[in-house]
């Protein structure tokens, strides 16, 4: 048993293209590590001093991580978390 | 070059025109890996700001998988400026996730609401590095058009 945690495109860089990986831990900062140790240098673009980073959506099982607890967010077998950079931007701090 | 065909593009020029002065934002996807913008979605800007935006969360993982569902992928990325020209800012660039889309900004800032041209212009941004490319835009996508 494990948990499925599907990539978004731009990270699948640290997954050799894989679309989903598998991963354990009973929380998401858990899983975070166990990614890490087989997928070295995703973790630094999931967190940022300590906490999730502002502009990167976690879900576990279609709740947004954010309502479940953040990395503290239990986790079980058989869950499914995805992973999906925000789509944002805007004029603010505009160039020109 | 971006190809996106006339209805297509009147669809996010009046959307743009719509929400100014709140930045607008929305997607067109197509099949993956076809680079044709087929399916022009309006989204809403979480942010209601008239320099951010951003999906909502909720919306954000339903757009996903609905697209993974049908083997789709983001062919446009669209949002508004409406005081500022239609350039990237620092925050687009930084934000940029999806290095196979086509940045697109509108640019209201000349005639707000109103009837008038915008800039309409198309960017890739991979890496933090911005490329300007050529809008072409035609009656229908053709087969030989993308």
């Amino acid at each position: 048993m494990a948990i499925e945690v599907r990539i978004p495109t731009i990270l699948r860089t640290y997954t050799g293209g894989e679309k989903a990986v598998s991963g354990d831990g009973g929380s998401l900062s858990a899983l975070i590590d166990d990614l890490e140790a087989n997928h070295p240098g995703i973790k630094e673009r999931l967190i940022e001093g300590g906490d999730l980073r502002r502009f990167v959506n976690i879900y576990i099982n279609d709740e947004d991580v954010r309502f479940l607890g953040g990395l503290e967010a239990e986790l079980s077998d058989g869950d499914q978390v995805v992973v999906l950079p925000a789509v944002a931007g805007g004029s603010r701090y505009a160039l020109a | 070059m971006l190809t996106i065909d006339q209805a297509t593009y009147d669809a996010i020029v009046a959307h743009a025109k719509r929400d100014h002065p709140v930045e607008a934002c929305g997607m067109v996807a197509g099949p993956a890996g076809s680079d044709r913008a087929e399916r022009f979605i309006e989204m809403v800007n979480a942010a209601g700001s008239p320099t951010f935006y951003e999906y909502d969360s909720t919306d954000l993982l339903e757009l996903y998988k609905e697209m993974d569902d049908r083997d789709e992928e983001p062919v446009v990325v669209y949002h508004s400026h409406t005081a500022t020209e239609a350039y990237p800012s620092v925050t687009d660039i930084k934000l940029a996730s999806e290095p196979n889309a086509h940045y697109v900004l509108v640019s209201t800032r000349e005639h707000g609401n109103n009837e008038g041209p915008v800039d309409f212009r198309s960017y890739r941004i991979v890496d933090g590095e911005v490329t300007e490319e050529e809008v072409s835009v035609v009656s229908t996508l053709t087969r030989s058009s993308s």
